[in-house]
């Protein structure tokens, strides 16, 4: 089932509260999304575990609900 | 209940300089992230092993567990976890991976 942008954004923001995030849909079809999402409390963090916060936040629909979502993550000051 | 393939994966991923755990193979990618990260594996030059965890459902899973990562492709570099698609092309672009492989010693060969 696909998500809408919205669903995806709210879910990252109840987790990283500080997030700045930009949502596209990639392919229009609701499926396909790259998102940017950038958070002072990736500080400290490799890309690896940056990822996985995003991830966590989206409570196991990446990979099944959620098909594919690009991600981009970045600091504030990077 | 342990997944059996996590121990499988766990000496692929110790006992391989290079390994992308992928859905298809090198030379037929059945998924369009696993084609990207074996087009910039091939581009730089380094041997690598591939493994096609779509042939078991085990392998599939244990993946996706090993890591605590939710997606595949996933790429490892001499036991550690680097990332998925995403990552890999990002640190492509950037030059990290290069930086990563010479570090390691895995361009020599080539």
């Amino acid at each position: 089932m696909p998500m809408k942008a919205e669903d995806i954004k709210a879910l990252i923001l109840e987790s990283i509260p500080d997030a700045q995030i930009e949502i596209t849909d990639l392919a229009g079809d609701g499926d396909h999304y790259s998102a940017k999402v950038i958070s002072k409390s990736f500080e400290g963090m490799n890309r690896v575990k940056q990822h996985q916060a995003v991830y966590a936040a989206l409570k196991g629909r990446m990979g099944g609900e959620l098909h594919a979502l690009a991600l981009q993550t970045e600091t504030p000051n990077s | 209940m342990t997944n059996p393939a996590l121990n499988e994966i766990d000496q692929i991923v110790k006992n391989n300089d290079i390994v992308l755990f992928m859905k298809g193979n090198a030379q037929f990618p059945q998924c369009g992230f696993s084609s990207a990260v074996i087009q910039v594996l091939d581009y730089m030059g380094a041997p690598y092993k591939d493994v096609n965890v779509l042939e078991t459902d085990e392998m599939r899973q244990g993946i996706k567990e090993y890591s605590d990562w939710p997606t595949i492709p996933q790429l490892y570099v001499k036991g550690e976890f680097v990332g998925g698609c995403d990552i890999v092309r990002e640190m492509f672009q950037s030059g990290e991976l290069k930086s990563l492989f010479e570090e390691k010693g895995l361009l020599d060969a080539a």
